[in-house]
């Protein structure tokens, strides 16, 4: 009887300490969010009232739009992104193929080679690489960026890939051979469509780092044309720093993306997290 | 037809024929990874041993190094980077991983409800970037706004409130948290899915010989999870020594006030690429690339050669 009152009150306790770290991890957001929608004297005044519609306005968001050219960042944010995601996924995914499934000399030493780059980061190659980019006429370039994130991105994904690859059945890949099937047919129509869910995973880990980098749109495309939503909106809040309407507006909308990819994605990326990280 | 089946077929005297496909497979991967992370990695390295003199690109051996270390004023941001980043280090090790691994805890209590909401919330922070991070953070703990000092005022805490990023002894710490705050969810989940594969049987045998609660948690559980907080752990040290993002948008390449928040990432940035009325350096950025690439290989072959080795493991 103690036992179970006792276990109440814990179950109790617990729910108590992770709705208050919940609070924690969402305020932020929501405090942005609320406060964009209204005008600057609410804003001061009372910053943890939900708009009302006295105080309701869209007046930062039309600086923002009117002000910042927010559509050619997102444009030039979502190219990068998923080009970097598909050359990742691709070449991550024939190498991860090629360690995984046939025995050659230095098969150790290439997986080996290509796992440095999930521990040691890119950006300590940052001098040669800008230096690389000049020579080859690259800087301000998406192309810059996106050769970066792809190497980037590249270790991890051949590491995860290559550990779901050897779960693929022996019997399928060598009854496709029986019939015929080259080994790119192997890959591209056997293998491939049965890793789809380890793809997924891959896709938002490489994902999330490369959309949120402010490091290499800093040093290798700071021109207008190919700012990213991120350095785009870093630069602008910059500017309006005093702008309190447009700063909340132009944070809610580089938060909006990552909010609806993330309710799309949580339970792979959830799932991803949980099934292979730790082995 | 596949090469290997024509190996199959026979011709045991022949030689096995090239496997063209291999390498076609391999090579895009290859080169990519090689020419844009390895061979600027290497150039790097290599930079940092050379200097220009008299206008000439020329090699000056460990001089940059003796630079860095010795001269009066290189030195002392040197040392005061590298110890911030040290500071910054020890709170992520200190609040975060404990956090993480606290509400990892709670999370995995069988039968416990809503806990997929809980951790998507608690999640969410680690996907903003920077950016976002660092400004609404900013907005929060201004003065001119007020949430901070109006929140405290509501527990009857007002006076506890200091502009804290904009004070040299506390701006540290401030970043730091919140750092802390945006990153909590990677060790909750690493920790909480190690939680997960412990099997039922081990908890059951732990629960049979009176073993629950706070000593299940440390005597059972702790022990089995060591190799995941290993993990996290040398995550966290990678990400702290490569850290620039957060305290760029909070502080400024600066890093004020009076440098108290610059760390080595900060640092590398404002010698490569100068700012304000210093100019880039390009032998001294990649002399600070050097020696946090040296950091941080030490850091990971600590963890791969002795830790890592002397962590028991159990298998199920």
């Amino acid at each position: 009887m103690s036992k179970a009152r006792n276990s109440i009150f814990r179950t109790g306790f617990v729910h108590v300490a992770l709705i208050a770290y919940t609070l924690v991890s969402l305020f932020p957001v929501f405090l942005t969010i609320v406060n964009s929608f209204k005008d600057r004297n609410a804003i001061f005044r009372a910053p943890l009232m939900i708009p009302t519609p006295q105080t309701f306005s869209l007046i930062g968001y039309e600086t923002v739009l009117g002000q910042g050219d927010f559509a050619t960042y997102f444009q030039n944010s979502f190219i990068v992104t998923i080009v970097s995601i598909a050359l990742v996924l691709l070449f991550g995914a024939m190498a991860a193929f090629a360690l995984s499934e046939y025995r050659f000399r230095g098969n150790t030493v290439m997986g080996l080679y290509l796992a440095i780059g999930i521990m040691i980061p890119i950006r300590l190659g940052t001098v040669a690489i800008l230096q690389g980019m000049v020579a080859a006429n690259l800087v301000n370039t998406l192309t810059a960026l996106i050769l970066v994130y792809t190497a980037q991105g590249l270790p991890l994904a051949i590491f995860i890939l290559s550990e779901f690859m050897r779960t693929v059945s022996d019997d399928l890949k060598n009854a496709g051979r029986i019939d015929g099937l080259s080994e790119y047919a192997i890959f591209f129509r056997l293998v491939l469509p049965l890793v789809r869910p380890a793809m997924a995973t891959v896709a938002v880990f490489t994902m999330i780092p490369i959309w949120n980098d402010l490091w290499f749109p800093l040093i290798l495309a700071p021109a207008e044309a190919t700012k990213t939503v991120t350095l785009g909106s870093q630069i602008f809040i910059g500017q309006f720093v005093t702008n309190w309407n447009a700063v909340l507006a132009a944070l809610s909308l580089a938060i909006l993306p990552v909010l609806v990819l993330y309710v799309i994605f949580s339970r792979q990326l959830i799932r991803g997290i949980t099934a292979g990280a730790v082995k | 037809m596949s090469d290997a089946l024509s190996v199959q077929d026979g011709q045991p005297t022949a030689r096995r024929p090239k496997r063209w496909h291999i390498l076609v497979f391999l090579l895009p991967a290859f080169l990519i990874y090689s020419a844009v992370m390895i061979l600027p990695l290497i150039e790097t390295l290599r930079l940092s041993l050379f200097n220009t003199v008299d206008g000439q690109p020329a090699f000056v051996g460990l001089a940059n190094f003796q630079t860095l270390f010795g001269d009066e004023r290189w030195a002392h941001d040197f040392w005061n980077a590298l110890k911030n980043n040290v500071i910054f280090f020890i709170i992520h090790m200190c609040v975060q991983n404990p956090i993480g691994v606290a509400l990892a805890a709670m999370l995995s209590i069988p039968k416990l409800r809503f806990v997929t909401f809980y951790r998507t919330a608690i999640f969410l922070p680690t996907l903003l970037s920077f950016v976002i991070v660092g400004f609404i953070w900013k907005l929060i703990l201004s003065p001119i706004w007020g949430v901070a000092p109006g929140m405290l005022d509501l527990v009857g805490l007002k006076t506890l409130f200091a502009p804290w990023l904009g004070k040299p002894g506390s701006a540290l710490i401030a970043v730091s948290l919140i750092s802390v705050w945006q990153y909590v969810g990677i060790p909750m989940m690493l920790i909480y899915a190690a939680l997960l594969n412990i099997p039922d049987e081990v908890i059951e045998a732990a629960e049979c010989d009176g073993v629950t609660g706070w000593s299940q948690f440390w005597k059972i559980k702790l022990p089995l999870i060591l190799p995941a907080i290993g993990i996290i752990s040398i995550l966290t040290f990678v990400g702290n020594f490569n850290a620039f993002d957060l305290i760029y948008t909070v502080q400024g390449a600066l890093a004020g006030p009076d440098g108290s928040t610059d760390i080595l990432g900060t640092l590398l940035y404002r010698t490569f690429f100068g700012f304000q009325l210093q100019l880039g350096d390009r032998s001294m950025g990649a002399t600070i690339a050097t020696v946090m690439f040296l950091i941080i290989l030490a850091g990971v072959s600590l963890y791969l050669f002795v830790i890592q080795r002397r962590m028991r493991r159990y298998q199920f």
